[in-house]
């Protein structure tokens, strides 16, 4: 997800595959010191900080951080799953962070330590997967929705139908290879609720996908706006940010949220249970809360930050694009992720293993 | 041969490192995953090892077999590819001359000096639409509709009206292409090993008693280079039974292979057990594949003797 800022050729992608090399090779935890030494372990989605972030942040507190990179939840989630290998601060999606809460592998925040949490817009300030903010603090949000290329397009491809359904774009389409996510998003193009948990209708959605999947060139690894940008395809299902960030690059690439509505998402700091520093993730949490290096985070990444000091800093430009922050209109017909259980999750991936066969 | 009977302790000193290395880092592990595909998923977090078979049950369903099957026919073709391809440069390499020989078997030997992942994406910026391929075959396409312009042709569109990039990239070709660029080193090696022993005076005589050279390749030259195509075949299909890096980054909708749904099992459906069962039933296959070849062989060389 959350790409690369200055060279989008995948690779954040490149992580997915890094990932799996890497994972042998891991951070030895620290026991548990008195005073703790100064630094942080951050595990964190690639380009998903500010350019100086860390710097700034040894400069005030003498705190270094180091910082791992993941490519998806699924590989931050398998990282953790069997024991915390020494992160204090990691960056799951808001269903993952319900998932990992549900499973006991965050440690509740002391609030006390975040004052900067007053710098949130309200609206954030609680979380239906996370009441009262007990584990997460809010880092940056976003849609799901379809990038496209304007000169390639008839209008605006306001619609869901054109990568699903529809046979107007055949090859030109990249779908993404979240089975979660795809089938969330099929659902609500159908008209039901992104996190319908009814097998008819999520059987509904795999006979929609299969059909989609002819008109689909590929499922994108993570690099949907990698491949719109080097015209392998003219419409592609991605996160925001990622399309805006290849905007900068080429503006004949567009970004819009689809009439049946997106996926919206929200990406959380939390500390993971066996944090060898957590009282300097505490401090880092709430330096990045802070208005002023919030507002140099969501510059550098462009998503859209839930600090409200923050982005009372940034330019008009950046609070007025529509494509970072859509209007409430069509925030209205947006849907989050709801963590649905384990059942819930062996039931998608087996429908996703029969549209990927079929 | 029996050289360690005589200083017992020297063997030891150099058998121990190796032995414990493979104990612990590859046998451990093995037995821990064959453990856990006899478990059952409890929680969000937890595997409770019940020693049930409902794992491998559920591996026998048709939708698992197929695909299963689909990566057999793919590996089965890679390695047929591979070895055609192979078998020419090997021969090529063992009759090159002795000082260039060693500069052969570098260019073969070259590819693995670059990590496996940036040679996939290296693929991807050859392949692409907007790639090296399609850029040679459009600076083509104009060179030739600038001659037949030249010629007075150019008002027929003979070339079409323009150039059509080539989709060379997610699909299964890719995967193919991708997957024989890998191992094509794993075949030739072996079978450059095999050539290189064989002894030569076989084939002159061949030769001399009148067989032609395609009937020489075909029964001097092939038999006596089984030993080196059996390994070439066993190391090159192996691995590429279990490939997952090239259907997935360059694979199309329609390119998932076997080891594609064990990752998925293991990130996120976060059913380990079942990725687990998934896996020991490739590994078996693959067991049961070496079996019946040194089954074979001994049959052969039985027969032989009698």
């Amino acid at each position: 997800m959350k790409s690369l800022r200055k060279k989008p050729v995948s690779r954040r992608s490149f992580l997915a595959g890094t990932g799996a090399v890497a994972a042998g090779v891991t951070l030895m935890p620290k026991l548990g010191f008195a005073a703790e030494e100064p630094k942080l372990n951050f595990y964190n989605w690639d380009t998903y900080i500010g350019e100086t972030t860390l710097d700034d942040f040894k400069k005030a507190t003498g705190i270094k951080v180091k910082m791992d990179l993941f490519a998806d939840n699924d590989e931050l989630f398998a990282k953790l799953k069997e024991g915390n290998p020494g992160y204090d601060l990691i960056v799951p999606t808001n269903d993952y962070a319900e998932r990992m809460i549900r499973a006991g592998m965050l440690i509740p925040l002391d609030h006390s330590k975040i004052p900067n949490f007053a710098n949130v817009d309200p609206v954030f300030q609680d979380a239906s997967f996370d009441p009262g903010r007990k584990y997460t603090m809010p880092y940056m949000w976003g849609t799901i929705g379809i990038g496209y290329r304007k000169s390639k397009v008839d209008g605006v491809p306001d619609s869901w139908k054109y990568v699903f359904d529809d046979d107007r774009y055949a090859g030109r389409i990249a779908l993404m290879s979240e089975a979660t996510t795809v089938i969330g998003i099929a659902l609500k193009y159908l008209g039901y609720s992104l996190n319908s948990t009814d097998p008819k209708q999520i059987a509904e959605a795999e006979a929609l996908l299969k059909k989609a999947k002819k008109y689909a060139k590929v499922f994108a690894k993570d690099n949907g706006q990698d491949l719109l940008l080097s015209g392998e395809v003219d419409l592609a299902m991605e996160w925001n940010g990622d399309i805006i960030q290849v905007q900068e690059e080429d503006d004949d690439i567009g970004y819009v949220v689809p009439k049946e509505g997106a996926l919206l998402w929200q990406d959380t700091l939390a500390i993971p249970k066996g944090a060898p520093h957590p009282n300097n993730a505490h401090a880092f949490i709430n330096f990045i809360l802070d208005a002023k290096v919030g507002a140099e985070i969501a510059d550098f990444i462009q998503y859209a930050t839930p600090n409200k000091a923050a982005k009372a800093l940034m330019s008009d430009d950046y609070r007025n694009n529509p494509a970072i922050f859509p209007d409430d209109a069509t925030l209205a017909k947006c849907e989050s992720a709801v963590y649905l259980g384990e059942d819930y999750y062996r039931m998608i991936n087996d429908a996703w293993t029969r549209i990927q066969a079929s | 041969m029996d050289s360690w009977r005589r200083s017992p302790l020297f063997f030891w000193i150099i058998g121990l490192p190796p032995v414990g290395w493979l104990a612990i880092f590859f046998l451990l592990p093995l037995s821990l995953i064959w453990l856990i595909s006899f478990g059952e998923k409890q929680g969000i977090v937890d595997v409770a090892l019940t020693w049930t078979l409902d794992n491998y049950a559920r591996a026998m369903e048709s939708i698992y077999l197929e695909i299963l099957l689909k990566s057999i026919v793919m590996a089965v073709a890679i390695t047929v590819i591979c070895l055609v391809v192979a078998f020419p440069v090997a021969l090529l390499i063992s009759f090159a001359p002795r000082r260039v020989k060693p500069w052969l078997l570098l260019l073969i030997v070259l590819p693995f000096w670059t990590n496996l992942l940036i040679r996939t994406y290296a693929l991807i910026a050859v392949l692409r639409v907007r790639g090296y391929i399609n850029f040679s075959l459009e600076w083509l396409w104009t060179q030739a509709n600038a001659a037949l312009s030249f010629a007075g042709l150019g008002q027929y569109q003979l070339l079409g009206a323009r150039f059509e990039p080539l989709e060379l990239l997610y699909n299964n070709f890719a995967v193919a292409f991708g997957l024989v660029y890998v191992f094509l080193p794993f075949m030739v090696l072996p079978l450059y090993a095999a050539l290189e022993r064989l002894d030569r005076s076989m084939i002159e005589a061949s030769l001399d008693l009148g067989a032609g050279q395609v009937r020489t390749f075909f029964s001097v030259v092939v038999p006596m280079a089984a030993s080196g195509i059996v390994s070439g075949v066993i190391i090159t299909f192996i691995p590429a039974l279990g490939s997952f890096l090239q259907p997935e980054l360059l694979g199309g909708t329609d390119s998932q292979l076997i080891a594609n749904v064990i990752e998925r099992q293991f990130k996120s459906a976060n059913d380990w057990p079942f990725g687990a069962a998934l896996s020991f039933i490739l590994m078996y296959l693959t067991f049961f594949a070496l079996a019946l070849r040194s089954l074979l062989a001994k049959g052969k060389s039985a027969m032989e003797a009698a």
